[in-house]
């Protein structure tokens, strides 16, 4: 009979330590990728790359991207897709200047009105997903549209914040002297970080928790690896994709509140693709669109690795336009293709060898028809 | 009720438009034994599976289980939860847990009754469930990295942890090698010392004496009889699931052809393997020739032809066609070579569903007349409208999508398929399930007539008379191997049960 | 069955298939009708270059939606095979028109350069398409995935061919390919669609593509036991999906006279899966129906074009189209329509052929 190379393995104990899981090993190698480019950065170019600030600037400039690609992990984990994220962030920011300047709102308003928004969008494509069952891909595409033409609606022109209120939030930092550089002229410039930064740290912190150890986040996992499965193991695959629908807006809406800390100002093209950055984060973070794999700590550090390779760029003397660009879709393509051919090793020395190729979980097509 | 059965089945029926597929079934299970569960296709094992676990429901009949307070009492199970619930957990054949989880994650998913998961308790409990079961994995592991018997066998501890009463293994060897077979025999008589009583449905004869305490025998939806292992012999259980007595000589119809083993056989193998796992046999079929692959279901048939076709990644062997060697790699050599295949499983590998009846007979033709000759509208019309007619296929019209026909219609229209590409050798693998009994003699009508035009043809049915009728050399096969070859008058039912029987792994 | 009555009834079930772009295509025809019944009108003025041609809404709809109708060909055939979108195509076709204008601006421009121009643009084109197929078919990667990659960097691939500018170009033969030929009062975009349509009318008549396509989309397992090389076909759905790319570049290069990668075809990508999915298509793959997408494709113009009409800002018009993009697929999920389904038969009780013999083992 057939020897499974596993399967002795699996028998006899393996003799190093545990293999890590899928979600794990992709974790490792963005993480690797990640420090490496740094760390190689900082040795080539030295310079900008050597100051701590230059770090934090990341993300002082992506604290909201870092956000909606939570979001978005959220919805990929399930095993769906959610593109309308930036175009919610663009409404969110238009809607919140005009209420804090016109509609004489407080900032506490503001961002309740940030989440009621995001929640609405979530609510309205988890139903229209998981209970309608129409493909995420238009829904969302949808939810795209009538967000980016809401923002115009909500205002024709661009507006920027003239609240006191929230420009004090705006302006404020958070200041590290110890992490500062010294300019030529000998004044000491303290690293400094942005209110948004710390919400998008505890944003994945939450995530994260929420991932790894609540009911829900488990779910979710679940749904995504194997949906036929997760029903059989008795979860509620609606509530779970519904949920994660919900989330993805909730975080959009609190992602687009801190553009809005960032930027000041509303304008239609704000986040413009954004939420293909959001995707390739994702995926650069070890995130599979077919679900059941992502880590929150990998899409930050996604997030991290796509920001990075543009400053890698202009560092190296790439200075026009398009080599950003470009550069991150080589790197996209590098992370694409390595994943598919990691997971297809994998596959091959684990169950899917073992397993005839035409028995998959969702098919009782065995040759016993009616027996 | 006698004290120590668990569950029992009475006169359970259940029929689907067109078919019964359970009449007046009976089955008792005890605590602590390991009972088998057999018949061939269309016995209703499945059926009877699925209508005590709740996917479908009865039509008539009783089902009882002994709750968690040892009373017994009738119950109506309405769902794979329902079931769930009540104590009867099944193990499919294909994992239903998520690959991409941990062992313990899977054993504890969907059930937790908190918002928070404890993955210190969790992992610990698997561990002493995995330690107590000797379930050779990890708390910590990934499912997908464990092979498909450690897999199966973590879904076996969820059921166990899940304490259930009654737990259905659903043809759980066919994909395993003999370690791990052994490993999950252990665990089902670790089980069975527990007193969970387990219901083993296969049709690895071996594996059944080794193992099983009593067995159940259906056939076309009907129940045969209840034996003790140790008090039937292997050749009366394979006569009671074929539906014959062992002096029960059939052979009404004698079959004419004749067959000579000399000169060029049209299509020979040596050492033929290929990656669906069936050990690598020899075979030959001459000009003219009828023969057949036979053994219980699962023995590997289709697995051998699929090999020949080159539907499976063929691992070794060499192939000669005509005396000409040639690499039959992929079906379209395969067709290029006159060679064509009716699979099995129709759903999956033949009909493509959404398309035309008339597209789905005329694509294997198309596809070897190649990618720039379409056929005309007219060609198309005429060769569809002419097997339609000859094979008597039921269909609103030639436009219709063939997933709107009966089972046995499309089968028909498969076959129409492969007639139309003309082939030298023909391979038809269960092409008479499903069809009505008038259509199958005259499928087996065919077959010969196309043996006297100088086809050769392997033909593969679960019913023995076909085959007996038709074939002038069968090979026997059990368990993934060949254990004989039958030739000429060699060919009666005896012999194939004897070469089943004894037949060794 | 008489050829008559044969004949009818594949008519009447290909007019089924495209039962939800001709409802959309109705429905906007109707309401466009009743708010101003001139909508529709076409009059004879004379353009800019002092040709007579003709124009009005119902010009401006078929003209302005030339490229989207071309993209959603090809997008049709390369969602029927792999059950996938392909997001990059607004970005390759910037690609496509900077390299149909290079090589423009390289000399002259005759016709034997505008041809020579187009089959450059062609080739690289199809090269694109190749990557993408190559990543979905070999590497098995989700087609929204894979062309993501080009989505990202393909834009500024075009800027870098472009060496960093807006090249314009100039020329009366730009002119006539992107506007009127002198002496047609019907935009030559419009031509060109035909063209394709023909072209592709003829494929499927003299090849078996549809046929493969479909087998390969709808059961791909079963295809290749037919011999069907389903790699193969993937591959060639992406490369003639990068021909329409090439095609729809060049036109929109031509119409403008210039080429500004940034804002070329910008967001095509979703108007074209969207012309797929109102075509009546399936977005997981299997059968199509190319006239439904074209249909579409038509649709979303026309739709654009009322929203213009009833002076709709243009950055709001987004939000419209969404409301009736949802309407519409919501309308063809298969939770309503199972829902419309089960009244219908409780209303209508009819007796049904018993179709299915094993019965369902689901």
């Amino acid at each position: 009979m057939r020897v499974n190379e596993t399967t002795l393995g699996g028998i006899n104990g393996r003799k190093r330590k545990e293999p890590l899981t899928d979600t794990k090993l992709l974790l490792a190698i963005t993480i690797g990728i990640f420090f490496g480019m740094y760390i190689l950065a900082m040795a080539v170019w030295g310079g900008g790359f050597l100051r701590p600030q230059q770090l934090f600037d990341i993300f002082n400039n992506n604290a909201s991207l870092i956000i909606i690609s939570c979001g978005l992990t959220i919805v990929m984990i399930a095993g769906g897709i959610d593109i309308s994220v930036g175009g919610i962030t663009a409404l969110v920011v238009m809607s919140c200047v005009v209420h804090l300047d016109t509609q004489g709102g407080s900032v506490l308003t503001a961002l309740v009105l940030a989440l009621g928004i995001g929640l609405a969008f979530g609510l309205v494509h988890g139903y229209l997903i998981s209970y309608l069952e129409i493909q995420p891909f238009i829904v969302t595409l949808a939810g795209m549209f009538f967000a980016r033409g809401m923002t115009t609606i909500v205002s024709v022109e661009p507006r920027t914040a003239q609240h006191e209120g929230f420009l004090a939030l705006k302006e404020a930092r958070i200041e590290i002297p110890w992490l500062g550089y010294t300019t030529k002229s000998g004044d000491l410039i303290p690293a400094r970080i942005e209110i948004g930064v710390i919400v998008a740290l505890i944003v994945v912190v939450i995530v994260f928790i929420t991932l790894r150890w609540s009911r829900l986040g488990r779910n979710l996992y679940a749904v995504g690896g194997n949906r036929q499965s997760a029903l059989m193991l008795g979860i509620n695959v609606r509530r779970t994709r519904f949920y994660s629908y919900l989330i993805c807006g909730l975080l959009s809406g609190i992602g687009g509140f801190v553009f809005l800390m960032h930027t000041g100002a509303g304008n239609a093209t704000n986040a413009a693709g954004a939420e293909m950055n959001a995707i390739a984060s994702s995926i650069i973070g070890g995130t599979l669109l077919t679900g059941g794999v992502g880590n929150i700590i990998g899409t930050l550090f996604g997030v991290l690795t796509l920001t990075t390779i543009k400053s890698i760029v202009i560092a190296s003397g790439l200075r026009e336009p398009w080599w950003q660009s470009i550069t991150t879709g080589a790197m996209l393509c590098f992370f694409i293709v390595l994943q598919s051919i990691v997971l297809s090793k994998r596959g091959k020395g684990g169950f899917k060898l073992v397993l005839p190729k035409w028995l998959r979980p969702k098919n009782r097509n065995n040759s016993s028809e009616g027996a | 009720m006698k004290n120590d059965i668990v569950l029992s089945a009475r006169k359970l029926c259940k029929a689907f438009p067109g078919v019964r597929a359970l009449y007046n079934v009976d089955f008792t299970l005890r605590k602590g034994e390991i009972h088998a569960l057999m018949g061939e296709n269309g016995a209703g094992k499945s059926t009877l599976i699925k209508v005590l676990t709740g996917v479908y429901h009865k039509d008539a009949g009783q089902i009882n289980l002994v709750g968690t307070d040892g009373i017994d009492r009738e119950m109506t199970v309405r769902s794979p939860q329902d079931a769930q619930n009540l104590g009867i957990s099944t193990v499919y054949q294909e994992i239903t847990l998520c690959p991409n989880l941990t062992v313990a994650e899977n054993i504890f998913i969907g059930r937790e009754k908190n918002n928070f998961v404890s993955w210190n308790a969790m992992e610990k409990r698997t561990g002493e469930i995995l330690k107590s079961l000797n379930i050779p994995a990890r708390p910590k592991q990934q499912l997908g990295g464990c092979s498909l018997a450690v897999q199966q066998m973590v879904a076996i501890a969820r059921a166990v942890d899940m304490e259930c009463k009654v737990l259905i293994l659903d043809e759980p060897t066919s994909s395993l090698d003999e370690q791990e077979v052994a490993m999950l025999f252990s665990l089902m008589r670790d089980l069975k010392s527990r007193g969970v009583g387990i219901v083993f449905v296969t049709h690895f004869l071996e594996q059944v004496y080794e193992v099983c305490d009593r067995i159940t025998v259906l056939r076309d939806g009907e129940f045969v009889g209840e034996y003790e292992v140790k008090d039937l012999p292997q050749v009366d259980l394979i006569a009671k699931m074929m539906g014959k007595e062992l002096d029960d000589l059939s052979g009404l119809y004698k079959k004419e052809v004749s067959f000579d083993d000399d000169g060029t056989p049209v299509y020979e193998a040596v050492g033929l393997a290929s990656e669906a796992g069936v050990k690598p046999f020899d075979f030959r079929i001459n000009k003219g020739e009828v023969n057949g692959f036979t053994g219980l279901l699962g023995s590997g048939r289709s697995e051998s032809v699929r090999a020949i076709f080159g539907a499976d990644k063929v691992t070794g062997g060499k192939v000669k066609v005509n005396g000409k060697s040639v690499q039959v790699s992929k079906p379209i050599k395969a067709m290029k070579v006159g060679i064509g295949y009716l699979p099995e499983d129709r759903k999956r590998d033949g009909i493509i569903a959404d398309l035309s009846v008339r597209d789905n007979i005329i694509l294997a033709m198309q596809v070897m007349k190649g990618f720039f000759r379409p056929l005309s509208r007219s060609q198309a019309e005429a060769f569809a409208d002419e097997y339609i007619k000859m094979l008597g296929i039921k269909t609103a019209s030639a436009d219709t999508p063939i997933k709107s026909l009966s089972g046995g219609n499309q089968q028909k229209a498969i076959l129409a398929r492969w007639l139309l590409t003309n082939p030298q050798y023909l391979i038809l693998d269960e092409p008479t399930r499903g069809i009505d009994i008038g259509t199958k003699t005259e499928i087996q009508k065919l077959v010969l007539g196309l043996a006297e035009d100088g086809v050769s043809v392997t033909f593969i049915s679960s019913e023995i008379e076909e085959m007996l009728r038709t074939c002038s050399r069968l090979i026997v096969m059990k368990d993934r191997s060949v254990v004989g070859e039958l030739k000429g008058g060699e060919v009666t039912q005896d012999n194939i049960m004897h070469t089943i029987a004894g037949g060794g792994n | 069955m008489s050829i008559g009555s044969r004949k009818t009834k594949r008519l009447k079930s290909e007019y089924s298939q495209m039962f939800i772009p001709l409802i959309a295509l109705a429905l906007l025809v109707i309401f466009n009708l009743i708010r101003d019944p001139s909508f529709f009108s076409v009059v004879v003025t004379a353009n800019n270059e002092g040709n007579t041609v003709l124009a009005g809404n119902l010009i401006s709809i078929l003209n302005g939606a030339s490229e989207l109708a071309i993209l959603a060909m090809g997008m049709t055939l390369v969602t029927s095979a792999s059950g996938g979108q392909d997001i990059s195509v607004g970005a390759a076709a910037a690609i496509a028109g900077s390299v149909f204008i290079k090589v423009l601006r390289v000399g002259s421009i005759t016709p034997a350069t505008v041809l020579l121009a187009f089959l450059a643009c062609c080739v690289v084109a199809m090269l694109f398409g190749a990557f993408n197929g190559t990543l979905v078919a070999v590497f098995n990667i989700q087609p929204m995935i894979a062309t993501l990659i080009l989505y990202t960097a393909g834009r500024s691939i075009a800027y870098w061919i472009n060496g960093g500018a807006t090249p314009t170009v100039s020329s009366p033969l730009i002119k006539s390919i992107g506007g009127f030929i002198p002496g047609v009062p019907i935009p030559t975009p419009i031509f060109i669609v035909i063209i394709c349509g023909i072209i592709f009318a003829l494929l499927f008549k003299f090849t078996n593509l549809a046929l493969y396509t479909q087998a390969v989309g709808i059961n791909s397992q079963a295809a290749r036991l037919n011999g069907i090389n389903t790699i193969g076909m993937k591959l060639l759905t992406f490369v003639i999906l990068g021909l329409c790319v090439a095609v729809a570049g060049c036109i929109s290069v031509s119409r403008l006279g210039l080429i500004n990668h940034e804002t070329i075809l910008i967001e095509i990508e979703m108007d074209a899966i969207l012309a797929v999915a109102i075509g009546g298509n399936a977005l997981s793959g299997g059968k199509f129906k190319m006239a439904g997408s074209v249909l579409g494709a038509y649709a979303i113009q026309m739709l654009t074009t009322t929203l213009y009409a009833m002076k709709v800002s243009s950055t709001s018009i987004k939000a419209y189209k969404a409301v009736v993009i949802i309407l519409i697929v919501a309308i063809g999920s298969p939770v309503v329509k199972s829902a419309v389904s089960q009244l219908w038969s409780r209303l209508v009780k009819r007796n049904e052929p018993a179709a299915t013999g094993r019965g369902k083992l689901t």
